[in-house]
């Protein structure tokens, strides 16, 4: 089936993995993520001012390229955008809930782009989350070829795919969308209290010790309750999760690192694919040791030379 | 008999935000929820009480800008206010005036060279004009 796809700026670039991995998955799943032609930036944020039009426009004109896919016959009669990213998941579902919502601020957007067609508000989103729970967990199982015996993982679900309650993919309180996908890869789930707790977000920029503060305490507390690595959908989490690690070691130098991972680079891990999809090399602290030590990766020559 | 001393602010806040703060019964679940209410000089729930009091001192504190836009409190408020989008509104009055409360070029560049394109944006987007 194909399925149109909006990637966003992220999974271009330090986020790779990220898009790698999902697209090879999919791709065993029988599903074609097919990107949007002349995408742009989601804006990253949904706008929280009721007056503020003007930051809706990135968001919809995306939703404007999934009509074109139609017409244009590039994929059949499916209105459904996937996204992988959490931000730019919350950022297009809650732009396209505010225009439904109000068909008047619809028609000032559609006006204030002179060369799109209008809007016709008939997309919904989609996490690609969604989309695995459609197809079923039992069936992602069946796929498995590489189950992740004794690898013990904790869901981190973050903010954006949650909340606000009305566009969330799951409960806000007590998820369980990643605990069902780790369970069929056969991995152990380590649940934690921290699981839906916010890694600091975009301040990140300008007080990155504050988000350090938060990274510890959410990888402390998965360790606690036995931890080995945790998985994630955001870009941002990401950074914040795995990336600020440095920053956590610097302000607490007995802190032990762990791996961050994006959940599609574990389902290609238990799926058995090829390990240049999985893009280790992207993560900042290495999942691989973690992952030999548990005899996950398939040691091939390729694999040495590195 | 409460009085309120700017009622021109607290109507400003209504209409960025969209959010009835008199609704607010001071229950401070927001407080309790948030990641971040232990930097603030001003927690939460005190910021809607000054909101609800016309007290546009408010637009001096931290709270708005320690705000992770995480919608925790969003989720657990009582009385179903959205706090974001009055944190919003509050950050909104300071940038429409040309407040910016980021400044790019005091970013490091190494960091700058680090940092992906989703954090550096949503930065921008909340906390620069």
């Amino acid at each position: 089936m194909k399925i149109p796809y909006y990637p966003g700026c992220t999974l271009k670039s330090v986020a790779k993995n990220f898009e790698t991995s999902a697209l090879a998955v999919a791709k065993i799943l029988g599903l074609e993520l097919v990107e949007l032609p002349r995408w742009n930036c989601c804006g990253t944020v949904f706008s929280l001012t009721t007056d503020d039009l003007m930051h809706q426009l990135a968001p919809i004109r995306n939703l404007i390229r999934v009509q074109e896919m139609n017409e244009k016959g590039i994929v059949e009669n499916n209105y459904r955008l996937v996204t992988l990213c959490t931000m730019c998941f919350n950022t297009l579902k809650r732009s396209n809930l505010f225009v439904k919502k109000n068909p008047d601020k619809l028609e000032t957007i559609n006006s204030l782009m002179d060369r799109e067609e209008d809007y016709k508000g008939n997309v919904e989103v989609y996490h690609f989350l969604e989309i695995l729970r459609e197809i079923g967990f039992d069936k992602i199982g069946e796929k498995v070829k590489n189950p992740l015996k004794n690898l013990k993982v904790a869901p981190y679900y973050g903010c954006l795919m949650l909340r606000p309650e009305e566009i969330g993919i799951d409960s806000p309180v007590k998820p369980t969308i990643l605990e069902n996908l780790i369970e069929v890869l056969g991995a152990e789930v380590v649940d934690f209290p921290f699981k839906t707790r916010c890694c600091g977000s975009y301040q990140t920029v300008n007080r990155k010790e504050l988000v350090a503060e938060l990274t510890f305490d959410i990888l402390n507390q998965a360790r606690m309750e036995g931890a080995e690595c945790v998985i994630l959908s955001c870009p941002l989490c990401d950074f914040n999760l795995d990336s600020r690690q440095a920053e956590v070691k610097r302000l607490h130098p007995n802190f032990k690192m762990m791996p961050v991972l994006y959940f599609t680079q574990l389902m290609a891990v238990a799926f058995g694919l090829d390990e240049k999809v999985y893009g280790f090399e992207f993560n900042y602290v290495n999942p691989r040791p973690l992952f030999m030590e548990k005899n996950l990766l398939k040691i091939g020559v390729e694999t040495l030379k590195r | 008999m409460v009085l309120v001393e700017n009622k021109e602010f607290s109507e400003k806040v209504k209409e960025l935000s969209g959010e009835d703060v008199t609704l607010c019964f001071q229950c401070g679940m927001c407080s309790s929820s948030c990641p971040t209410a232990h930097l603030m000089d001003v927690t939460p729930r005190k910021m809607v009480r000054l909101i609800q009091l016309g007290k546009e001192e408010i637009l001096n504190s931290k709270t708005m800008w320690l705000c992770l836009s995480c919608f925790t409190c969003v989720a657990r408020c009582p009385k179903n206010i959205d706090l974001a989008k009055i944190g919003e509104a509050l950050r909104q009055i300071r940038l429409r005036k040309g407040l910016d409360h980021v400044n790019i070029s005091e970013i490091p560049k190494e960091e700058l060279e680090k940092l992906p394109q989703i954090a550096l944006i949503s930065c921008f987007r909340k906390f620069t004009s």
